[in-house]
């Protein structure tokens, strides 16, 4: 090509994309998030003997059966794992070095992800009990944002075989 | 080559919005149904496989959390297609021929209604040169609808003709969402939607999900006393550029045809025609005798169609009627991509 | 047991850098200079927008094949938008259209601004309308007009 010197070449372009959808929590996240301005945790199992989850998502993801069964939960717990994030990133909205743990209620057979705080970084270990922080009760809304992070209780530690089998 | 049967077939209603239920809890009824239908527990599948895609639900991944509608534990043999659940379909196909597995279930689901589905499904076309000038599929339909009744004989009543034929179909189809008994004189009194297209010739926006379950050799007759064979099953795609091909034949589809056999009478016929012009560019293609064939029994996509799983649906409805005794030859067809560019044809028999 | 699901607003949005590859490249550049190009084949045939291979004998087809056509031609299909939506290039009534350049053997996707139904038909003569501001885009065309419109 003779004209169009190459430096001046077009060579890439951005395509923005931009989609709405109004998303359906379900049946089940339903019933779990409506206990949450309560301060309720309220996991789900199919069964008697099935395994509880929480937030549950309607069905049991080992065998698919539907989880109808409500289990109160309370909101303490432990830490099964954590890692302490150092590297800030876009649109954090907690401060450098903070905890990010594995939360396992008591009575539930598996753990969420959740922000630790009113601890000392060095100090987190598996095994900790933990509760939630809730917001004023002025702002409790059927969101998971009503808990604003999980602090240490103090008590003494889970043993590590309570928990092995939920890491 | 190994003979493969669907033996099972189970679909959700489908609806314009399920807005009780997530993905997972349309999925979990429609998975229970299509093993109890043949007594097959969990353990009894050898391989799970489905179509769906992410866009659709708004959620990356989304297609590994429907796995919790079947269950994954202990970890199960699975794969997944972003396409329609069909093409799923002829993975398990594949699979059952390579000897590895003898049974499989086989799954879509599609929930249009969080997102703006036209506008969701921009995102399936050329980044470069078309997303960005924001044509979508239904615009692209429209002109291969006006190509087509440019360089055919075909009106726009004949058009109309296919969606009374479908949707007075789709009146006996429990499943079925847009129904009812239309003249073409009613429905050419509609104003245009997207000229030539008016409303009554493009699919509803559908939420649905359906399920098969595939079986080889001695294993379906042990399940059901009329299997539906899988005599044939092949699928073709086409150029993506519009102008790089003839809108108005399907050359894929005659193609996927030939591999598949896809000649002779057929009882029944099921076609993945989302649009009305495109009913007829396959009935033609496949030379559909509507005199002896039935074509869309269950009122096909024109009733109801759920993005990815409208085509695995045309597949189970055709072979559900020989499971059921009351077609002998069924053909299935399904389509992915704008304007008709992708096509599979899977040919039904029974043991008659 | 709640009687309705709870439902929330998602909005997924990101921009996508995409490269364009040494066909493309040339074709948008070519855009933003006020001209169109085309993908001439082993065959003489030429392909608006370019193809990247020849689609007979399946060669790498580079920009040395790339040939000048006419910003203007002719529209081989038609779809009347009516009602257009958010992402439509107008929000007045338009045409979407496959338009064949004059020295092109195929035709390319793109609007067609008619004022009405009645302006637009199969056969018709349009040309482009360059946007007065270019970056290398398919929207440096902004869209086309009936030949002769002002």
């Amino acid at each position: 090509m003779s004209e169009g010197a190459t430096e001046d070449l077009v060579t890439g372009i951005v395509v923005p994309v931009s989609i709405q959808y109004d998303y359906t929590a379900g049946e089940a996240a339903s019933r779990f998030l409506a206990h949450i301005p309560e301060k309720r945790l309220v996991g789900q199992r199919h069964g008697d003997t099935g395994l509880v989850y929480v937030p549950p998502r309607g069905s049991d993801p080992a065998d698919g059966e539907p989880t109808e069964q409500d289990v109160e939960l309370g909101d303490k717990g432990i830490i099964t794992t954590f890692c302490v994030v150092n590297v800030p990133f876009a649109g954090q909205a907690v401060e450098c070095p903070y905890v990010c743990a594995q939360v396992l209620l008591d009575g539930a057979d598996i753990p969420f992800q959740a922000l630790i705080q009113e601890a000392d970084v060095e100090a987190i270990h598996a095994g900790m009990r933990i509760e939630a922080v809730w917001v004023d009760d002025d702002d409790l809304a059927p969101t998971l944002e009503s808990i604003r992070y999980f602090r240490p209780t103090g008590e003494p530690d889970a043993d590590p075989a309570s928990y092995k089998d939920h890491m | 080559m190994r003979e493969v049967a669907v033996v099972s077939f189970a679909q959700a209603p489908n609806v314009r919005r399920d807005s009780d239920r997530n993905e997972v809890e349309i999925l979990m009824p429609v998975l229970h149904e299509v093993r109890q239908k043949v007594g097959l527990d969990r353990s009894d599948i050898d391989f799970v496989v489905h179509g769906s895609t992410d866009f659709q639900a708004g959620m990356p991944f989304s297609f590994v959390a429907a796995l919790d509608a079947y269950g994954a534990w202990p970890p199960i043999n699975e794969s997944h297609v972003e396409m329609d659940g069909a093409w799923a379909l002829y993975e398990a196909w594949v699979k059952i021929q390579t000897g590895e597995v003898d049974t499989a279930l086989v799954f879509a689901y599609g929930k249009g209604s969080p997102g703006d589905l036209p506008d969701v499904m921009r995102l399936q076309l050329d980044p470069y040169l078309l997303y960005p000038l924001g044509v979508d599929p239904v615009g692209l339909a429209a002109l291969q609808a006006r190509a087509f009744l440019d360089s055919t004989d075909h009106t726009e009543a004949d058009m109309a003709a296919v969606a009374v034929r479908d949707r007075k179909n789709g009146t006996s189809n429990p499943c079925a969402q847009v129904v009812g008994d239309f003249t073409v004189e009613e429905l050419l009194s509609e104003p245009p939607f997207v000229a030539p297209l008016r409303r009554h010739d493009c699919p509803p926006i559908s939420d649905g999900a359906s399920a098969v379950i595939l079986a080889a050799d001695g294993r379906a007759r042990d399940l059901v006393p009329s299997p539906a064979w899988i005599r044939g099953i092949d699928h073709r795609i086409e150029a993506a550029p519009l102008g790089n091909r003839d809108l108005t034949v399907s050359a894929s589809t005659r193609i996927a045809a030939e591999k598949a056999g896809a000649s002779g009478d057929f009882d029944i016929a099921e076609l993945h025609a989302p649009f009305t012009h495109q009913s007829i560019i396959l009935e033609e293609v496949l030379g559909i005798d509507s005199s002896t064939a039935s074509v869309n029994p269950s009122g096909g996509a024109l009733c109801a169609n759920p993005l990815m799983v409208a085509g695995l649906t045309r597949v189970g409805e055709a072979a559900q009627r020989i499971l059921d005794g009351a077609a002998g030859r069924a053909l299935a067809h399904a389509t992915s991509g704008a304007c008709l560019q992708q096509n599979l044809v899977c040919v039904l028999e029974g043991d008659g | 047991m709640t009687e309705h699901s709870f439902t929330a607003p998602h909005v997924i949005a990101y921009d996508y850098t995409r490269s364009l590859g040494p066909v493309l490249s040339h074709f948008v550049t070519g855009l933003r200079d006020g001209k169109v190009k085309g993908m001439r084949t082993s065959t003489g045939k030429v392909f608006v927008p370019p193809t990247e291979f020849d689609p007979d004998t399946y060669e790498d087809l580079g920009p040395d094949s790339l040939v000048d056509v006419a910003d203007s031609g002719v529209v081989t299909s038609w779809a009347w938008v009516s009602d257009p939506r958010p992402y439509h290039p107008f929000d007045r009534p338009f045409a979407w259209a496959l338009v064949r350049l004059d020295g092109a053997d195929t035709p390319l996707v793109h609007a067609v601004d008619a004022g009405s139904a009645e302006a637009i038909s199969t056969g018709m003569r349009v040309r482009a309308r360059w946007a007065s501001e270019r970056s290398g885009s398919i929207l440096d065309i902004e869209c086309f007009e009936p030949e002769g419109a002002q």
